[in-house]
């Protein structure tokens, strides 16, 4: 893996065998000297961090329900069409050699547009600093033959970090196993390449409706209707040159 | 969790994460972003005034209009680089030509606009280089309408379903509400027996501004709710009111100076209101997960 990659890599994120110890949260954090996040307290569950965001790149959920707890480590999806990149007006953003889409701090602007652009409010910018932040993939310990800090420190193996076709390919197995032995709400978010983003370079197990964990039912990726939106603004251009043009007609 | 509101007639029940937003909300300032909004509009359609006036031998409206175009970009772009995170890098904003991103487009679009329109009105003021002044208030005419609606495709190229689903309304509103500011500042900075086409401009930008927003709020239905609730409301519908107001004025104005200024103080008071009320309703549209969840969920239910 020092050599440039052969293949795409991300994570799939079992959510079925998490048990919310916020490993993740943590060894994120040390590794890539997040700032804290503001001590608070959400009285919602175990969670105080609240949502992704500039210093949260990792995010653990907990949802109480009736007889059973829901538990999921969110992260930034690394999507096939990421709409931050597609927006980022001076490059920061940038896909690189493992297929991921990462943030060049000292090109960043600070322009903000990559926030509401993306579809999972993922990546935010960063109050005193001005920069847009958010999940790397770990760019540095991937160039460096090591796996992210979160797939590194989770002690159930419910963050995988691999090969995506590899990963795929055990989701599948995973959730067909999960579905034979009674848990038939088990599925996959963000693997299919169908989808609104091409899929998801980290992709979900989960077991429930996505919006359930805060997550968006279908996603897409807004740079998809760019051309539509051209056309219509293009519409208006010319109708406003014809109008100046109109006014000028009447004598008065 | 289920969650239910009462505040709206068809009543949308989904789930979310605690009530939390799925996206997140646009970090633009106020009054920063909004004020570029309005400013970058009036000067795209004061340049497009511009150009037609001096070429129709409306010399005071085409000195006025250069004048105008030229401050409303000028001051635009400060607003735009104070609303930076890191303003000292603003220049990084022309590192790439980038088509995916209309705020690359729009960076060019106004650097070559903001150029133009100051050499235009340099020109004109001073009277050296009229040929120069000239060429480039013409110029002034081709990224004017691009100054006007670039803006449009800006929000609605975003994952906030209030902008994004407005997509074919946003340019016509910014287009119609653009020439009701450009009419509105030319009537107040002209003598009214030579601003005749600035009044036609105000009138004629005040109802397509009025008919493009309508239009929009009835065709976006659950999303566009945002635009009708709360401040972004209040915002909206000052906007509404203000517009149709100078609008109305302006058709009847004609000589009266009291009247004229009345017109124009309103109508770019309007303006200023769309340009707020949009900003905000976005915010809202973001905060609250119905507007992410709920038509999306429908997507799903209809297949795609």
């Amino acid at each position: 893996m020092t050599d440039v990659a052969p293949h795409r890599y991300g994570f799939f994120t079992d959510t079925s065998i998490c048990i919310g110890c916020k490993a993740c949260e943590v060894a994120c954090k040390e590794w890539n000297e997040v700032p804290d996040d503001g001590f608070v307290f959400l009285a919602t569950s175990y969670d105080n961090t609240g949502s992704l965001g500039a210093d949260t790149w990792r995010h653990v959920a907990f949802v109480e329900q009736d007889g059973r707890w829901l538990m999921s480590s969110d992260v930034c999806k690394h999507c096939t069409h990421a709409a931050c990149l597609d927006v980022c007006p001076t490059g920061a953003l940038f896909r690189t050699e493992f297929d991921t889409v990462v943030v060049q701090p000292d090109v960043c602007n600070g322009c903000g547009y990559c926030v509401p652009a993306c579809p999972y409010g993922v990546i935010d910018r960063r109050r005193g600093d001005g920069r847009a932040w958010k999940c790397t993939l770990c760019y540095d310990r991937l160039r460096g033959g090591l796996e992210p800090a979160c797939a590194k420190a989770c002690p159930t193996e419910s963050i995988q970090f691999g090969p995506l076709d590899e990963l795929r390919e055990r989701a599948e197995e995973r959730v067909g196993r999960l579905r034979a032995d009674g848990v038939t709400e088990a599925r996959l978010y963000g693997e299919s390449t169908g989808d609104g983003v091409g899929g998801t370079g980290a992709f979900f197990l989960l077991l429930d409706a996505p919006e359930t964990y805060g997550l968006p039912p279908d996603p897409v990726v807004t740079t998809r209707d760019l051309p539509a939106m051209w056309r219509w603004a293009g519409g208006a251009a010319l109708a406003l040159a014809a109008g100046v043009a109109a006014c000028f007609l009447r004598r008065n | 969790m289920p969650k239910r509101r009462d505040e709206t007639v068809p009543e949308a029940e989904f789930r979310s994460y605690y009530g939390r937003p799925v996206i997140k909300a646009p970090v633009w300032h106020e009054p920063h972003m909004p004020v570029y909004l309005y400013l970058g509009g009036m000067s795209g359609a004061a340049s497009v005034m511009a150009a037609v006036a001096r070429v129709t031998g409306h010399d005071r409206l085409a000195l006025a209009a250069r004048v105008a175009a030229a401050a409303g970009a000028g001051v635009g772009s400060v607003l735009l680089i104070t609303e930076l995170g890191r303003p000292e890098r603003f220049l990084n904003m022309l590192r790439l030509f980038k088509p995916t991103s209309p705020m690359s487009v729009g960076s060019w679009t106004l650097a070559a606009h903001g150029g133009l329109t100051a050499i235009g009105a340099a020109c004109a003021v001073t009277g050296v280089l009229p040929a120069v002044g000239r060429a480039a208030t013409a110029g002034g005419a081709v990224t004017g309408p691009v100054m006007a609606t670039y803006t449009a495709v800006l929000l609605a190229d975003t994952a906030v379903p209030a902008w994004h689903e407005a997509l074919c309304e946003l340019p016509f509103l910014f287009a119609g509400s653009a020439l009701a500011s450009a009419g509105a500042a030319l009537m107040l900075t002209t003598p009214r027996a030579e601003a005749g086409p600035a009044r036609v401009a105000a009138v004629a930008g005040a109802a397509a501004e009025t008919a493009a927003g309508m239009l929009m709020e009835r065709r976006l239905g659950l999303v566009g709710e945002p635009y009708r609730l709360g401040r972004a409301g209040r915002l909206m519908k000052a906007s509404r009111a203000l517009t149709l107001a100078g609008g109305l004025l302006a058709a009847v104005a004609g000589r009266s100076r009291a009247l004229t200024a009345l017109s124009g103080l309103a109508i770019t008071a309007g303006a200023l209101c769309t340009r707020f009320g949009v900003l905000e309703a976005g915010r809202g549209s973001a905060a609250d997960p119905k507007y992410t969840v709920v038509p999306q969920r429908r997507r799903v239910a209809a297949g795609d």
